[in-house]
């Protein structure tokens, strides 16, 4: 059952279209994955979900809501949640604090924040040990950590995730993707940007390949790892791998 | 040696003023990254509301003296807080988009608009609170000598700006303010409705000015329709000083440029001790112009 579904979505920042007629289901409990190389649109597909830009025309649904005249805040309490590209942690505020924020639609529900906080510690213990530590202190992985489980702590539906592997070590790369599988079991519906398209077709169950602002591929995730287009573009295989 | 002391307790007073006014021209900044240079108008209406209600019959004496002052600053505080959200909505709101400048051309436009309303209700003269405000009570500690104004004036800043401080520092809604001068995006992914963190700025900036305009009126007892613009660039300066954005950083700066202030009237010339600000401001903006703390404190709001 179509849980996020987008139709015939443009965007365009100023005269360049940056969007042009994307079509994208994702199904309740779904991992989806959205590739595509730099610049492609995958970001500003995810912001336009969120409610950061406008389009120009199309339509997002997410359940029986239209999501694209709503405020981001508004789409934030209905269940969907984004985690920026570049994680975009409060440097100046504590880990603990930047938590709470994400639970800021429960702002006046203590126990579910504690609950929130909880949940993302048993997912991250290292975030435990660092509650009191300024989130700008933290190394690029454990940002990461703090960038997802800040956006747990609204208890999303829908979670959009944009390139949480971006400058981490092939090892934390492994663990952010075991967590997100995790997060996953818990029922929560994924929405994936990744440029690594090798651990993003081994988690998702279907994918879409975005070029220069379309879709050029879609379909189930093991189909696109045997396609030759996506081997040659995304994971990196050899042409004519017969040469020898 | 008395002197010196005589002249820092004057400091602190004044300085504790220009720290309520400067937190205002910090929280806008560090939000918006603008420069809100109606604030001054602000602390302006503050004194003239401050002055109808201390004329009216409010002070009839039901409640004691300093109990009646605070309700005045209380009032005061509120109507000027309505109509800092009014201007935010009416002036600013729909300039969100624009570019500074716009944004800067519109302030002056508030401000103008705000002094010649004053003017035209008010009169254009000089008003004065009258004498029987303010009990004439002095006291002796350890040879120097403070005034009623001067304890009421401490005890009401320092109370606000503590409970400033602890709403900022200890409320997820302070979080959500620090979150939003940081980043507004990702602030709104937070579910953080933006534009309510903004109307929240323009309540307590212009709350906190209108508490000061009021305090100042009582203390020199004098006011005019342009007094905004030479305390707003006073208090301006006390927020440069601490680094704008920091608001810490405006409620030492506001207490520092009170001291640096008074002492050079003290022991140069009281004639000159506008100008002592003014150099320092043209000083900090050509040298320090990220403000005396440093980045390092500078948490920005
Ligand atoms: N704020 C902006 N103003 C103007 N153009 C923009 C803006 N943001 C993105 N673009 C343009 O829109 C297009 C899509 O950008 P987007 O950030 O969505 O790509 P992406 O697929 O996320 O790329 P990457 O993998 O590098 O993050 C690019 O051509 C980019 O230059
Ligand atoms: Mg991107």
């Amino acid at each position: 059952m179509s849980l996020l579904e987008l139709g015939d979505v443009h965007i365009a920042y100023g005269n360049v279209k940056a969007v042009k007629g994307i079509d994208l289901v994702v199904n309740d409990g779904e991992i989806v994955t959205l590739l595509g190389a730099n610049g492609a649109g995958k970001t500003t597909t995810l912001r336009a979900i969120s409610g950061l830009l406008r389009l120009q025309s199309g339509v997002i649904r997410f359940g029986e809501h239209e999501l694209q005249a709503m405020p981001a805040h508004k789409i934030v309490e209905l269940g969907i949640c984004h985690v920026p590209e570049g994680r975009r942690v409060f440097g100046t505020l504590t880990v603990e604090e930047n938590l709470n924020l994400g639970a800021y639609k429960y702002r006046n529900d203590s126990g579910r924040v504690q609950l929130g906080r909880e949940r993302v510690y048993q997912l991250f213990p290292r975030l435990e040990e660092r509650q009191r530590q300024l989130a700008g202190t933290l190394s690029g992985g454990e940002q990461q950590m703090l960038a997802i489980g800040r956006g747990l702590m609204s208890d999303p539906r829908v979670l959009l995730l944009d390139e949480p592997s971006l400058g981490l070590a092939p090892k934390l790369v492994q663990e952010i993707f075991r967590t997100i599988c995790e997060i996953n079991r818990q029922g929560v519906t994924i929405l994936l940007v990744e440029q690594n398209a090798r651990i993003a077709l081994r988690v998702a169950e279907r994918a879409y390949v975005l070029e220069t602002g379309r879709i050029a591929l879609s379909g189930e995730s093991l189909e696109l790892r045997r396609d030759p287009r996506v081997q040659q573009a995304y994971l990196g295989v050899k042409e004519a791998a017969g040469l020898s | 040696m008395a002197l010196f002391i005589e002249q820092l307790v004057n400091g602190l007073t004044v300085g504790a003023v220009y720290s309520l006014v400067a937190l205002g021209y910090t929280m806008v900044y560090g939000v918006m990254r603008m420069i809100n240079f109606a604030h001054g108008d602000f602390f302006m209406i503050g004194s003239y509301l401050g002055f109808t209600l201390v004329s009216s019959a409010l002070l009839g004496g039901a409640i004691p003296l300093w109990a009646a002052l605070i309700v005045v600053v209380v009032l005061s505080m509120a109507g000027v807080a309505l109509l800092g959200v009014i201007v935010e909505r009416a002036a600013y709101r729909p300039l969100r988009r624009s570019s500074r400048l716009t944004a800067v051309v519109s302030a002056i436009g508030v401000s103008i608009f705000l002094q010649n309303a004053v003017m035209l209700i008010w009169g254009p003269r000089y008003r004065a609170y009258p004498p029987w405000s303010v009990p004439s009570i002095t006291w002796q500690v350890g040879g120097i000598y403070i005034n009623f104004m001067q304890v009421l004036i401490l005890a009401v800043s320092f109370g606000l700006m503590v409970a400033l401080y602890l709403f900022v520092q200890r409320t997820t809604v302070g979080a959500a303010i620090r979150a939003t001068a940081i980043d507004h995006d990702t602030a709104r992914l937070m579910g953080i409705d933006v534009d309510q963190i903004i109307r929240l700025i323009f309540l307590i900036g212009p709350a906190l000015g209108a508490a000061a305009g009021v305090l100042l009126g009582l203390y020199y007892r004098q006011i005019h329709f342009t007094v905004g613009w030479t305390y707003g660039l006073k208090a301006f300066t006390a927020a440069i000083m601490g680094g704008i954005g920091n608001i810490p950083g405006a409620m030492v700066g506001g207490l520092l440029l009170g001291i640096l202030e008074m002492l050079g009237a003290g022991y140069i010339s009281s004639a000159w001790k506008d100008v002592f600000v003014f150099l320092i401001l043209i000083l900090l903006l050509m040298f320090r112009p990220t403000g005396l703390l440093g980045e390092r404190i500078a948490e920005k709001v």
